[in-house]
């Protein structure tokens, strides 16, 4: 018999929101990616191999801060053999994507033989002090892991930067037309490489988020598809950071949901329960790119197209 | 500077040199990443792809394992090469794969031989057969169920993507995960083995003559599945290269624009191509699990359909050099098991491997579509 009034409101936002953080710092990224024009489809493979390597200096070096710095890193090399064979050796961006995802699950699995099983070292929270002790505010606002405020700040940080920068036009630009960004003597490449950087550098760390504080442990595969639900999410979000910040949140709910569901005994088989988020996401992804909502969708007008400076 | 010219067409030569030279750097490359692990490289390499085939001591054993991996590899890359080169990205083999195997063990079962078989769903008897075994059509039946699960769920992407404009790549991969938990719910539910005393799995259907695949030729490792790769195959390249179908499969993926014009309607080419190559993927999964799988469990899928991606692409999306991909592909798996036992390299090492080769095929194909020039500075 399930018991719903064992779900307690306040538990469920807090948590939604550590179940979001990770998606959400890979989609922010990916966001940026896409807004340059570039289509990375390797976010899986990214936030695998930034899984990995986060654990793997956070445990030998005891500390947690160093491992999200080494997965951001571990996250932008990866992303770099991308920018390498994308953009100056033109390969087509789906199949490397791809690659690029199949190559990250296994190195990932070769590097954390041996981490299974381990327990890396806590992430504190940030202590807020008596904020903390709010009623029903303390626990949604203030009792969180830096990483969730991190997350945050990087996607207002990517708003205003899309928005009000000089250089989140110029990328805004390459990514409309690059051609005619081209042709205003801006660098197509060296634009899109450095944000396809940062794209890895989110994914990498949404991936160390996920080994470091939400499960925390490394298993092999661990990811289970949240690179994938990242890039629905950048089209649910139509490009916007904000929405990708809603819509990391709701997916998150959701999640949570069927967590909280499944441990408050519903008679539906995990298995089923499990199907959720991945059902969700393509409803949504239904949802979004049909009717009405499609010509608001404004993708950026050079998305996936290779980029090949005549002369 | 080198500089980079586009050929108005691509290289012939190069076209069909760079698989060969992908390879060759992924050995390179692969021996130092076997070398950084603590393993004699030459021994590694040679343990991959020469002893599975030539040593005294092991060939015995691994050659006909060729047949049953590269089987599945090739029947569901010559699906995915069809839509690959249309532009339409079905990635979500593995789960066409999967549902393939269902189906079709879900049919087998529902024939075997041991009194009444309850077909049910979340508890509740749906209905109910009398065992009739060795009836003739029950292979044949199975295999149909194999072809239309697959087909089915290649068919959720298509149609999303014609009705609702939805990216077939995102939603087919994410139908893999969600096949995933299918299976399990199967293997431990409803497909599980009444008198396995509680554990995951379904019952044997090696042990059902009436619906099992097993070798057509002892000794080779050819299988119903393995003839019907070569049948996709022969399908495969008529298709593409001998029919009006595959010109327009063509046409869309080079030019979309001029495919239109020509009366290509874009919305049947995707349910075509996503339908085919799901369909593929499902025959390959229910041959599969009558035959070398002998079962579902909840590992039954090992990667076969996003390796098969690599396989496409290495054989050029072409179905004979895709015969020799998969061929290939298959022996680093056989081989990479091979290193497993004897030097005790780590089973990700041969995923590694072939995620650099796809690697290195990529990067080396730019010399099938571009000329490297020395680039003059020219007059303002």
């Amino acid at each position: 018999m399930m018991d719903l009034s064992s779900i307690n409101p306040v538990v469920l936002v807090a948590a939604l929101m550590v179940a979001a953080t990770p998606i959400l710092l890979a989609a922010i990224g990916e966001l940026v990616v896409e807004k340059a024009g570039v289509l990375n489809l390797g976010v899986e493979g990214m936030m695998i191999t930034g899984a990995v390597t986060g654990f793997a200096f956070a445990v030998t070096s005891g500390n947690p801060y160093l491992g999200m710095v080494a997965a951001a890193t571990g996250g932008a090399l990866l992303a770099l053999i991308f920018a390498l064979l994308t953009q100056y050796l033109m390969a087509n961006q789906v199949a490397t994507g791809l690659a690029l995802t199949l190559f990250g699950l296994g190195f990932s699995a070769l590097l954390g033989q041996g981490y299974s099983g381990v327990s890396p070292p806590r992430t504190p929270r940030l202590d807020f002090g008596w904020l903390a002790e709010i009623p029903v505010l303390g626990p949604i606002v203030f009792r969180h892991d830096p990483l969730v405020y991190v997350s945050i700040i990087i996607v207002a940080a990517v708003w205003w930067f899309l928005r009000y920068s000089r250089a989140g036009r110029i990328l805004r630009a390459v990514g409309e037309n690059h051609d005619a960004a081209h042709a205003l003597g801006y660098r197509v490449r060296m634009v899109r490489v450095a944000a396809i950087a940062f794209g890895g550098a989110c994914a990498g760390l949404g991936g160390a988020y996920l080994s470091l504080i939400r499960v925390p442990q490394w298993t092999e595969g661990m990811t289970a598809g949240a690179g994938w639900i990242a890039l629905a999410l950048v089209v649910f979000a139509s490009w916007r950071p904000w929405r990708a910040l809603l819509g990391a949140y709701l997916f998150g709910g959701i999640v949570t949901l069927q967590l909280t569901l499944q441990a408050a005994g519903w008679r539906i088989p995990v298995e089923y329960l499990a199907m959720a988020p991945y059902l969700v996401t393509i409803v949504v992804l239904v949802v979004i790119s049909s009717g009405r909502a499609r010509r608001t969708l404004a993708a950026p007008g050079s998305l996936g197209r290779p980029f090949h400076a005549a002369g | 500077m080198l500089r980079l010219e586009r050929r108005p067409q691509p290289s012939r030569v190069w076209v069909w040199a760079t698989p060969v030279l992908a390879v060759c750097l992924t050995m390179i490359a692969g021996g130092i990443l076997f070398a950084i692990l603590g393993k004699d490289p030459v021994a590694a390499i040679r343990m991959i792809f020469w002893d599975p085939l030539f040593s005294q001591q092991f060939a015995a054993f691994s050659r006909p394992q060729l047949l049953v991996k590269a089987g599945p590899l090739i029947l569901i890359a010559v699906g995915l090469a069809i839509g690959f080169r249309a532009g339409i990205w079905n990635i979500g083999a593995e789960g066409q794969y999967i549902i393939g195997a269902l189906c079709a063990a879900a049919v087998a079962l529902a024939f075997f031989p041991s009194g009444p078989a309850d077909v049910r769903l979340f508890g509740t008897v749906l209905f109910s057969f009398d065992a009739a075994p060795s009836r003739w059509w029950l292979f044949p039946l199975t295999i149909v169920a194999g072809a239309a699960g697959g087909f089915l769920w290649a068919m959720i992407p298509a149609i999303l993507k014609t009705r609702f404009n939805t990216n077939e790549i995102l939603v087919s991969l994410l139908l893999v995960y969600v096949a995933e938990k299918l299976l399990a719910a199967a293997s431990v539910g409803w497909l599980r083995n009444p008198q396995g005393a509680g554990f995951p799995g379904s019952r044997n259907l090696s042990q059902f003559p009436a619906v099992a695949n097993p070798e057509i030729l002892p000794g080779t490792g050819m299988h119903w599945g393995v003839a019907i790769a070569f049948v996709a195959v022969i399908f495969g390249y008529v298709l593409l290269h001998r029919h009006m179908l595959g010109f327009h499969v063509q046409l869309a993926g080079q030019a979309p624009r001029a495919a239109r014009f020509a009366g290509v309607a874009p919305a049947r080419l995707v349910v075509f191509c996503l339908g085919i190559s799901g369909l593929l993927a499902g025959l390959a999964g229910m041959f599969e699990v009558t035959g070398p799988a002998r079962m579902i469990t909840i590992d039954f899928n090992v990667g076969y359909g996003f390796t098969a991606i690599i396989v496409a692409f290495l054989g050029r999306l072409h179905p004979v050099g895709i015969v020799l991909a998969g061929l290939l592909m298959a022996l680093t798996y056989i081989g990479g098991e091979l290193a497993q036992f004897m030097l005790g390299l780590p089973s990700a090492a041969i995923q590694v491997f072939q995620g650099m080769l796809l690697f290195f095929l990529l990067a080396l194909d730019m010399l099938s579509n571009y000329r490297i020039r020395l680039a003059y500075r020219e007059a303002a």
